[in-house]
């Protein structure tokens, strides 16, 4: 879809699935410049198009999700009737034109539908699947239905975050699932560059649990080493003091931290409290742990009638950790991602203008970009089958009127 | 692959090392590398100690330059390793070289110099505005994500890099934003100001955003040992969810209220009002009070229901699903006992590599004592 060199120029990308955890690896390629096909029904479109707002003026509709496109930016939409003979053929045929297969289905439901792994490599020896879902595709609860939001709660994400005495926290979506589809996306170009130098393909198992586990990695080594459980705590940190969250002027409030006595020391100039630093049970971090109260008044005091975004750049003009909570409107106003371009407008013929996200890192030499907006349902049919996997016009005719495309 | 990050990095080396590569990781001498945390998140990779910013380690590091694929650094904001980790300096020494940098807003932009931990990174990426009480403060989570989140983008920016190299033939900047790594996690979020001029904010224990009433709903429900993460689902998988759930209650004979006339192929969350969700939620909040994490979470499964008990360290560490996977490694640790890790975050062709290489063992040979 896009004009430059990019550096994933020539991968073909095939996706069975929906949601978040297997499109959202596409993207993320795509977006380096891989050719993606998401591949969905008539009858069974992604989930993401009508169980999720937000619409085009409040509205549900299959076309007006915002939730959708967001994920499946810089893509080719398909239909396939996978209960069709002829749309099994079409998607045999798709998957065979693939260098990758992207599913996200409960195991065992794509080898049903006849697109397994033994299968696809039979016609396709070298190609790379991957795989994903809650449990990995085997073990004694492999066939457990859900979702990331859920799964964060498995995976102890939720149970981390909160206040020490109150309830575990959401972090408002399928949290676990962006784990997932990153670390898979690192796993599908690992196999990559396996098959540029052996030829060989891989089929890629990716548990959403396990990635999830990763990013949680020390504190399971320590339970594991000493039984030590770690718990919600809040915004403390053992390591550092002061460490919080503090309201400003209006909705606002300010993330700061000291890791050390100096860093401590220019807070207290910054605030114009340096007599902070005379007193000796400050100057250590476990001083400054049990005079949280003392510390976190001064804060207080001195953030509540100030800007939090201004009250960070004075910071920081300090050389002190600090930053604005930033709201998710604040996103689209921050210098620092608009100087970076991070949101960028694409155009799609029912949302109008939407703000997509790019990946969080750019190549200095070959970099990506978001090059449409996420696909109406099936939209690129002609284009695919036509283009891509070179069916007369005849035998695509034939395949709609057959119902394949349904 | 030449590991020479900081904390914000250390996930990046141990994602790639457990993919096959072989990653030196650089400490200085004396350099506490005791913590879980360290161990945790550089298991499998060589440990070299040097002092980088005196000439020999330079020296050095630019003799391993000359060779490597991959070199990963978080140089410091505004600090003199910003120049160490130059990328046109090691482009010149070894023009196939592909130099990640993981800084926590990038290396360019009016915020570059900005310094940060993990919780102003929560904060600058929106996180902690979605995470607590509504009427109380932001929350991070307690173990630090936003390291984790820039680590796996850096480890996708890595192989990209490497992917446009076999065309190219030319290694190139990967330039990494933890900021906006974390965003990542927001999932749509963002799509709620930008299409509906709505800003998603916290909402304790429940859910935003599912409905277009504005209607929040319950996710977490105290049961007798802990949490249950619970929520209720439109689609498919959220009606055989739900009516399971109206069986499951009938046959303890929970008293089933409102939802005993609900016809769940027709109930969409999307669109009940706030009303309607409470009056559903007080009989499954009796019940769900009335189990235990275990009990949930193993008849949850037998019914092929969506929701899962919060759970701690103790609860994942004994999860057989974990077991029969193999997820767990044990590798030696610095006092010769073993340390169970987890494993690689895949399996490939069936089976999980193998963690080969303890975490702070620059002398001797790779070894590996038990894949579990």
């Amino acid at each position: 879809m896009s004009a430059g060199v990019l550096a994933l120029d020539g991968v073909k990308i095939v996706e069975f699935g929906g949601y978040a955890a297997g499109p959202h690896i596409g993207k993320m390629l795509a977006n380096f410049g891989a050719t993606v096909v998401h591949v969905e029904s008539m009858s069974r479109p992604d989930g993401f198009r009508m169980q999720y707002p937000p619409y085009k003026d409040g509205k549900p509709g299959i076309n007006s999700g915002g939730c959708f496109t967001y994920f499946n930016d810089s893509k080719y939409g398909v239909t396939v009737d996978l209960k069709n003979a002829e749309g099994l053929r079409l998607a045999k045929q798709l998957a065979g034109w693939g260098d990758i297969v992207i599913e996200n289905m409960r195991p065992g439901v794509i080898d049903r539908l006849g697109l397994g792994y033994e299968t696809l490599r039979q016609s396709n020896p070298d190609l790379i699947m991957l795989s994903t879902c809650n449990m990995g595709q085997t073990g004694p609860r492999a066939d457990t239905p859900g979702f990331g939001s859920q799964l964060s709660a498995l995976a102890g994400a939720c149970g981390l975050t909160g206040e020490k005495d109150g309830p575990p926290m959401l972090l408002y979506g399928p949290y676990i699932d962006y784990i997932a589809s990153t670390l898979g996306a690192a796993a599908v170009l690992a196999a990559l560059e396996r098959r540029q130098r052996t030829g060989k393909g891989a089929y890629l198992d990716i548990s959403q649990y396990e990635c999830g586990l990763l990013f949680l990695a020390g504190p399971l080594l320590e339970y594991n080493r000493s039984g030590k459980i770690a718990e919600r705590v809040a915004n403390d940190d053992p390591d550092a003091a002061p460490h919080g969250a503090y309201a400003c002027r209006g909705e606002g409030w300010i993330a700061l931290s000291c890791w050390s006595n100096e860093e401590f020391a220019r807070l207290c100039g910054a605030i114009g409290r340096s007599d902070l630093t005379k007193d000796p049970n400050l100057t250590t971090l476990a001083g400054r742990k049990s005079a949280a109260s003392l510390i976190q008044d001064a804060l207080c005091g001195w953030a509540r009638d100030r800007d939090a975004h201004e009250a960070a750049r004075l910071l920081q003009s300090q050389r002190v950790r600090a930053h604005a909570v930033n709201s998710i409107a604040d996103l689209f106003a921050d210098s620092q991602l608009v100087s970076r371009r991070l949101w960028r407008r694409r155009r799609h013929p029912i949302l109008g203008d939407q703000a997509y996200c790019f990946p969080a890192f750019d190549l200095s030499d070959t970099p990506g970009d978001i090059t449409a907006a996420g696909p109406v349902l099936g939209a690129d049919n002609e284009r695919v089958y036509r283009d891509f996997l070179g069916l007369s016009e005849d035998e695509f005719i034939a395949m709609r009127n057959h119902g394949a495309m349904d | 692959m030449l590991d020479c990050t900081g904390r914000l990095g250390w996930l990046a080396g141990r994602l790639l090392a457990d993919l096959g590569a072989d990653v030196t990781r650089f400490e200085a001498d004396g350099a506490d590398v005791s913590s879980a945390e360290w161990h945790a998140l550089n298991v499998n990779k060589r440990l070299v100690r040097a002092d980088l910013s005196v000439p020999g380690g330079r020296r050095m590091l630019e003799q391993l330059v000359a060779t490597a694929d991959i070199l990963i650094a978080t140089p410091n904001p505004g600090a003199a390793d910003a120049g160490l980790f130059n990328y046109q300096r090691l482009c010149a020494i070894n023009p196939r070289l592909i130099v990640v940098a993981i800084t926590p807003f990038g290396l360019t932009g009016p915020k570059a110099d900005w310094l940060a931990s993990d919780i102003e990174i929560m904060a600058a990426s929106g996180a902690m505005s979605l995470a607590g009480e509504p009427d109380g403060a932001p929350l991070r989570v307690s173990a630090p994500q936003s390291y984790a989140w820039a680590g796996g983008q850096a480890a996708v920016g890595a192989l990209t890099a490497l992917a446009a190299r076999w065309r190219t033939g030319r290694g190139q900047l990967v330039d990494v934003s933890a900021q906006a790594a974390v965003i990542t996690a927001l999932s749509h979020a963002p799509t709620f100001v930008d299409i509906s001029g709505i800003t998603p904010t916290r909402a304790g224990a429940y859910m935003t955003g599912r409905s277009v009433t504005g209607a929040n709903y319950r996710v977490f429900w105290p049961c007798r040992d802990g949490f249950i993460n619970f929520i209720l689902y439109g689609g498919a998988a959220g009606r055989r969810t739900n009516e399971q759930l109206v069986a499951w209650m009938r046959e303890r004979g929970v008293e089933l209220g409102p939802l005993a006339v609900i016809d769940w192929a027709r109930f969409d969350p999307t669109r009940a009002s706030q009303v309607e969700v409470d009056a559903m939620e007080v009989p499954i909040g009796r019940f769900i009070g009335s189990l235990t994490k275990r009990e949930f979470l193993e008849g949850a499964h037998q019914r092929e229901m969506l929701g899962y008990p919060v759970s701690n360290t103790a609860d994942i560490a004994t999860d057989p699903q974990l077991e029969a996977r193999g997820f767990w490694q044990d590798v030696l640790g610095p006092d010769g006992r073993t340390e169970r890790h987890c494993g690689a975050f895949v399996v490939v062709d069936g089976a999980r590599p193998s963690l080969v290489r303890p975490s702070d063992d620059p002398g001797r040979a790779p070894q590996k004592v038990r894949g579990a």
